[in-house]
């Protein structure tokens, strides 16, 4: 893997937060025997940059009131911003853990740190400033963007959520040539966009990559 | 605050998308001074758009600032009148542009003409069904307008888009490999069909084997280098994915800014303004006649752009919203169902079955625009309904725009949400699924509608747009009723797991569905019912021309972008041949 020496630099989480999310992440996609998960592939970095984004202060949402919480269908209606419904949903999770564990969320077993996260889907879990819900739809919906967006956002470390499924990222121009191979997989290395900033990837004139074919999990040859 | 007084010119348009850009165009061509009005910043595709960088899911999923900026204009919404209507805080069910070149910078390209049935959607239905067949609160109606009047505009939009296909009615003659319920048409595509996918191969084999007439999707994302008739060259494309909600770095997405804007610009007689949001249409004393209309600029100065001419050519919403703030045509009042600007609001329906299988490779991100295959053999009324309880019906489609894996990871039904199971399945069944998509027609019902909002407003102090909407019965049942059809392919490809979900319950605006919001400011042939007569000119200001989608009285299961083309193409023609020499209303 690439380290990079802002990698673990945050701008708006604190630390106790950065190790509450990396155990969130390390529960949403574990690291297992297909490969690393959410933690390694730096989800909580890529929250991190997305908090201190436009994003996270809902810069391109609609932010006047009165705020009635309305339907379900009427979608999010919530008075909190992005970084606001973290640094609450946080800390209050962690509140709830030490009530019924007696310890906070990053130190507990792996089987009662899931019974938490299902009972905030659930919204079983009742936190004082927000819906439960609320809280686990941002951190579900933040783990699989950081975990399959390009890494220029911090996530997707080394493309390993790219990897995971067999995502080429950054097209080459050759698929036109491809298409009408019915049932023939295409596995490359990923390109991501952060390879192509980076000066890894030969270019051709339209400046797509080349892609470089590997084989694949099952060990079929890749084309 | 006072305006500033500008020098009149003899147009006005306000938007620049697919419409705006057509009738600048055609207008600049017959000599008038045009000024284009855009809310939204200028782009240079060769820097906006440049590779590698719109190939980013994150940015044009998520955060695209080619995207309408909801921190200042955004719609309410509620299922119901009943209800109390919340703003649209976060972009979601649909996603209308903001910048030069409109919502069409990242539309999915698939563009196939409505059917000759969708402009006759009442009359047809009474003749075929009777009365009954149509519910009490249903105010689908014809549009004044038929296929046969709009096709050699059909054909005008396909070869300025570049549309590639296969005709499947050549002047009444049905061709082999083509969509046998087409309307006629007057000449091939301008471009050849693009090649089936693996997963548009299998679904075209189950198709036929069940006796339906699979074809390949008519697309404008290119495919071959083309040259319009504005002497402007598009790329091919290069079925890269990233294509719908994306914009193209290839030049190989016919859109305003690759079809229609290089030219113009080098027109003198025509001027871009962008950033300038109009916010007002001003009429004279006998409101009868437009006189100017009110926009600020990047700086918040207001504006007055006097012209002869008004043509209104923003998104579905805002042709609305406009005529509503500027007191064009009288508001529709859904307790009495009168009056007509903000009637007949409707949206598309959906279903769709997801197939998995254990074997096979998809390569899913290969694609571009709506590459793919389709039957219509439950589209519009190319079935007996009889026997059934709803009318209208959907085309079935397997097509990828290529498969980004934020949005397009799916597992069999079952699995769980997060965890290792979940990263299995990820792993195992990204490459080994399609889709099998509905695309479904919407008629338009009385307690569907759009109107201004009492408590919401936009950042220049403006009432909101308020949509009131949800499914119709008959829409939730023809899904349902189609979703089975769609089992039925589904079964026939032997998948390992499939999962079925048709359009049911309440409409909601949190997941995106299609930017494909058409009505409000309908047409059609009695003022009573109609915002707009045949030509699109406004029934009550007859030197304004309120063009788009905001013109459909209800929606087509096809995609709306084509048809909205060619509307523009054929007002273009109504003010250039009958208006222009005799300025007042055409009808």
């Amino acid at each position: 893997m690439q380290e990079t020496s802002d990698q673990n630099v945050y701008g708006y989480l604190t630390q106790p937060e950065v190790r509450f999310l990396d155990a969130v992440a390390a529960r949403l996609i574990p690291a297992d025997e297909l490969g690393p998960g959410a933690k390694e592939a730096g989800v909580t970095c890529f929250i991190d940059r997305q908090l201190t984004s436009v994003w996270g202060s809902h810069g391109r949402n609609y932010r006047g009131g009165p705020w009635p919480e309305g339907t379900p269908q009427q979608g999010f209606q919530s008075r909190l911003t992005p970084r606001e419904i973290y640094r609450a949903g946080i800390r209050e999770t962690n509140v709830y853990c030490l009530k019924q564990y007696r310890k906070a969320f990053e130190f507990l077993a792996p089987q009662q740190q899931d019974e938490v996260l299902k009972g905030l889907e659930g919204g079983i879990v009742e936190l004082v400033s927000l819906s439960s819900k609320l809280f686990f739809g941002l951190l579900m919906r933040n783990t699989m963007e950081g975990f399959f967006a390009d890494p220029i956002y911090g996530g997707n470390r080394d493309k390993v959520g790219w990897k995971l499924i067999g995502f080429p990222g950054v097209p080459a121009s050759n698929y036109n040539d491809l298409i009408d191979e019915h049932n023939v997989p295409y596995r490359v290395e990923p390109v991501s966009i952060l390879d192509i900033q980076q000066g890894r990837v030969a270019l051709d004139g339209q400046g797509l990559p080349k892609h470089v074919r590997v084989k694949n999990a099952e060990g079929e040859n890749g084309r | 605050m006072t305006a500033t007084r500008l020098k009149p010119v003899d147009a006005v348009v306000v938007g620049t998308g697919i419409v705006g850009s057509i009738l600048s165009k055609e207008l600049a061509d017959a000599g008038l001074k045009v000024v284009a009005l855009e809310r939204g910043r200028a782009i240079d595709p060769q820097h906006d758009f440049a590779a590698p960088y719109v190939y980013d899911e994150l940015k044009y999923d998520r955060h695209s600032d080619i995207f309408q900026d909801l921190s200042r204009e955004t719609l309410t919404f509620r299922n119901q009148a009943a209800e109390t209507a919340l703003p649209i805080r976060e972009m979601g069910s649909f996603k209308p542009g903001e910048a030069v070149g409109g919502t069409a910078l990242h539309w999915g390209t698939h563009a196939r003409r409505f059917l000759p049935w969708d402009f006759e959607t009442r009359s047809r239905t009474l003749e075929r069904y009777g009365k009954g067949r149509i519910p009490e609160n249903c105010t689908s109606q014809d549009w004044g307008l038929t296929y046969e009047e709009l096709e050699p505009y059909y054909d005008q939009f396909e070869h300025l888009y570049g549309v590639g296909g296969k005709a499947g009615n050549l002047n009444g003659e049905i061709q082999p490999g083509g969509n046998p319920f087409e309307g006629p048409r007057s000449r091939e595509y301008p471009n050849p069909p693009a090649s089936m996918t693996f997963a548009g191969t299998m679904f075209a084999n189950a198709c036929t084997e069940l006796g339906y007439h699979p074809h390949v999707n008519p697309v404008a994302a290119q495919t071959q280098a083309y040259m319009n008739p504005y002497k402007l060259m598009l790329g091919q494309c290069i079925r890269g994915g990233f294509c719908s909600s994306h914009a193209c770095s290839m030049g190989a997405k016919a859109n305003p800014l690759t079809t229609v804007m290089p030219a113009l610009l080098k027109q003198s007689n025509f001027e871009l303004r962008p950033l300038s949001n109009v916010i007002k249409v001003n009429l004279d004393s006998e409101r009868k006649r437009a006189v100017s209309v009110t926009y600020l600029d990047a700086s918040g100065r207001e504006f007055e752009q006097p012209a002869e001419l008004v043509i209104l050519a923003a998104y579905t919403f805002n042709n609305v919203r406009l005529m509503l703030l500027s007191g064009i045509g009288k508001p529709y009042d859904p307790v009495a169902n009168r009056g007509v600007v903000g009637r007949n609001y409707s949206y598309q329906s959906a279903g769709r079955v997801t197939v998995f299988f254990e074997e096979k490779a998809f390569n899913p991100f290969m694609g571009g625009g709506a590459r793919g295959t389709s039957i219509d053999e439950f589209n519009g009324d190319n079935f007996d309904h009889s026997g059934l309880d709803f009318f209208g019906g959907a085309y079935i489609a397997v097509s990828s725009s290529g498969a980004m894996p934020i949005r397009s990871i799916h597992v069999p039904p079952g699995t769980p949400k997060w965890g290792s199971e979940w990263k299995h399945a990820a792993a195992h069944y990204y490459q080994r699924n399609f889709t099998v998509r509905l695309h479904g027609a919407c008629q338009s019902y009385r307690q569907n509608y759009l109107d201004l909002d009492p408590t919401y407003r936009d950042a220049n102090g403006m009432p909101l747009l308020r949509m009131t909407f949800d499914w119709g019965d008959n829409e939730r049942k023809a899904s349902a009723w189609i979703t089975k059809k769609a089992e039925e392919i589904a079964k026939a490809m032997n998948p390992s797991r499939m999962s079925a979900q048709p359009t049911a319950g309440h409409y909601d605006i949190v997941p995106y569905q299609s930017t494909h919001n058409i009505g409000g400011a309908v047409m059609g042939a009695d003022p009573a019912t109609s915002a707009v007569n045949k030509h699109l000119q406004s029934w009550d200001v007859s030197n304004v021309f309120a063009i788009g989608g905001s013109a459909f009285p209800q929606n087509s299961a096809n995609p709306p972008t084509g048809t909205i083309g060619t509307l523009a193409c054929w007002a273009a023609d109504s003010i250039k041949d009958l208006y222009l020499k005799r300025p007042g209303p055409l009808v």
